[in-house]
């Protein structure tokens, strides 16, 4: 059952992050994101992490896309994105180094490093409420309290720089 | 082999109590809303609709009205997203649908050896779910706008997107305070915990969430109210004067709209029940009978406790529908930078400040 769900989800998944790039119209692009998120939250849910899943719902496809969506409704309110790429030259690159990435997954997977680290036994069961939220809560502001905390300063200095930057291009 | 076709068809049952519930009622709230305007305003109000001459005081409007939007023309803008401009309304009215599945509506049921609680998904973080699921209605109304290829829906899209996310942030952090007072995020244990009494002389009032989070209660409530996008938050559609998103829209597709914009106030009347009404809890009525603060008990069977519980689920649910659109036909629309000022100035910053105030006080309560 559970390994029905996986594929199905699986293959929704990778389909739209196809789509994502495939598609000319920044809208659908943008809403195939949101698609794939979703699938990504299912995949959270599959594996138990239930607070994950929906902090990603959330988060994610709830918060962030949105936005997303909104900045493009706002600033590109044609069909499809008009006049020349700008980044036409970059796609002269994108060969070469599209094969240099396959290469280096490839010889990862081939690499011992890769091989000893997959279980050769199934892992062990997980306690009760593993993905539940006391035990994130607990790992988040216990266990990795001042890691969480840096973060937050992280986001609230570029949240700073962000408002700063914008005020002197207006100005 | 039948013990797992029973399980089936109680999950089966639990889902599809919701499920009819959700919809009855906001069928139902098409006709409230007709109704109630028309006693608040001094008028009949519909009641032409009938069958073999049978009035019901106007029930059978929303038969008509469905009747009426399926044969309607299925029009689409020549210009429009087709794909898209099909999927707004359904994603809209999905996602207001499924958001009241973790909403409990009773306490566990016990048949037999089987303990079934009554609530269509158990959910270790319900409160997210619901709050995940009501988030993503605004690419409903966002994919509308943008589909109709119709300037005046786009910005009416726009507009619903602000002011749903304004609402949705107030929402989220009004939440807080609750979760934090009954220490979960599980709507079932908020609820058992809205059974217990208040401490010392204040012993006699069960501790609802209205007694224990009043600011919370105030701001969930305009927030939610907003997050329906009905007046006096109407500013995304303003079916009077302002163009709205879906004024491209007609027939069935309009209609689901409209049913999502029903459905929205019976999640947000469910929400308000189970976090601020004490859910399912009758006052005094224990799993085992009524106990009153004054000493007298009547002991009560089990099923007929859970029937009462369920019975005062649904009325509570009716009454804050019936109160949301008392608010709908008594106050003015906010014009648009008056809604969001609100949002973030207003109903943002008070929350944060419950939930800070909230901590403090539980700190200070468990501290000896």
């Amino acid at each position: 059952m559970n390994l029905v769900v996986f594929f199905v989800v699986a293959v929704v998944a990778v389909a739209s992050a196809l789509a994502l790039v495939l598609r000319r119209n920044p809208i659908h692009g943008a809403l195939f994101l949101v698609v794939n998120l979703g699938c990504v939250a299912v995949l959270y849910l599959l594996l138990s992490a239930e607070f994950l899943a929906l902090a990603q719902v959330i988060i994610y496809a709830g918060a962030i896309m949105v936005l997303f969506v909104f900045a493009i409704m706002v600033l590109i309110p044609g069909k499809e994105e008009t006049g020349p790429d700008p980044l036409r030259p970059q796609r002269l690159l994108a060969l070469p180094l599209g094969a240099v990435l396959l290469l280096e997954i490839a010889l990862i997977l081939k690499s011992s490093v890769f091989q000893a680290a997959q279980p050769v036994a199934p892992p062990p069961a997980l306690p009760a409420g593993a993905g539940g939220i006391e035990t994130v809560g607990r790992l988040l502001l216990r266990d990795y309290l001042f890691p969480f905390e840096v973060t937050s300063v992280l986001l609230l200095a570029a949240l700073v720089g962000v408002l700063a930057l914008a005020k002197r291009k207006a100005g | 082999m039948s013990a797992t076709l029973t399980d089936l068809g109680i999950a089966f049952g639990r889902v599809a109590f919701v499920m009819l519930f959700v919809l009855n009622m906001g069928g139902l709230l098409t006709w409230v809303e007709r109704k109630q305007s028309a006693v608040m305003q001094d008028r009949i109000g519909a009641n032409r609709a009938s069958i073999f001459g049978l009035r019901l005081f106007g029930l059978f409007h929303p038969l008509a009205d469905a009747i009426k939007m399926l044969t309607k023309e299925d029009f689409l803008p020549a210009r429009a997203d087709r794909s898209l401009f099909t999927l707004a309304p359904l994603v809209s009215l999905v996602c207001a649908l499924v958001a009241f599945a973790a909403i409990p509506f009773g306490d566990v049921l016990r048949v037999g050896a089987r303990e079934v609680p009554l609530q269509a998904v158990t959910l270790n973080a319900g409160i997210l779910y619901v709050f995940a699921m009501l988030s993503l209605g605004v690419y409903g109304v966002m994919m509308a706008g943008w589909a109709s290829a119709n300037n005046y829906a786009l910005l009416g899209g726009q507009r619903a997107a602000a002011l749903m996310i304004s609402a949705e942030v107030a929402i989220g952090a009004s939440i807080m305070g609750v979760a934090m007072v009954y220490g979960s995020l599980d709507m079932m244990e908020i609820i058992r915990g809205q059974g217990r009494p208040l401490f010392g002389w204040l012993a006699w009032i069960p501790a609802w969430g209205i007694v224990t989070q009043p600011l919370a209660f105030i701001l969930f409530l305009t927030a939610g109210i907003a997050a329906t996008k009905r007046i006096p938050f109407d500013l995304p559609e303003g079916e009077s004067e302002i163009i709205g998103y879906f004024v491209e829209y007609s027939g069935m597709k309009f209609g689901m709209f409209m049913m999502a914009d029903f459905v929205e106030t019976v999640v947000i009347a469910g929400m308000t029940t189970a976090l601020f009404l004490g859910g399912w809890q009758v006052p005094y009525l224990a799993a085992d009978g009524f106990s009153f603060p004054w000493g007298a008990t009547a002991p009560l069977a089990h099923l007929t406790v859970v029937t009462l519980q369920v019975l005062a689920f649904c009325l509570k649910v009716s009454l804050m529908c019936w109160f949301l659109m008392l608010v709908r036909w008594t106050l003015p629309r906010f014009r648009y930078d008056q809604a969001m000022r609100l949002g973030w100035l207003g109903l943002f910053p008070l929350s944060i400040l419950n939930v800070a105030v909230t901590g403090l006080v539980l700190l200070a309560w468990r501290a000896p």
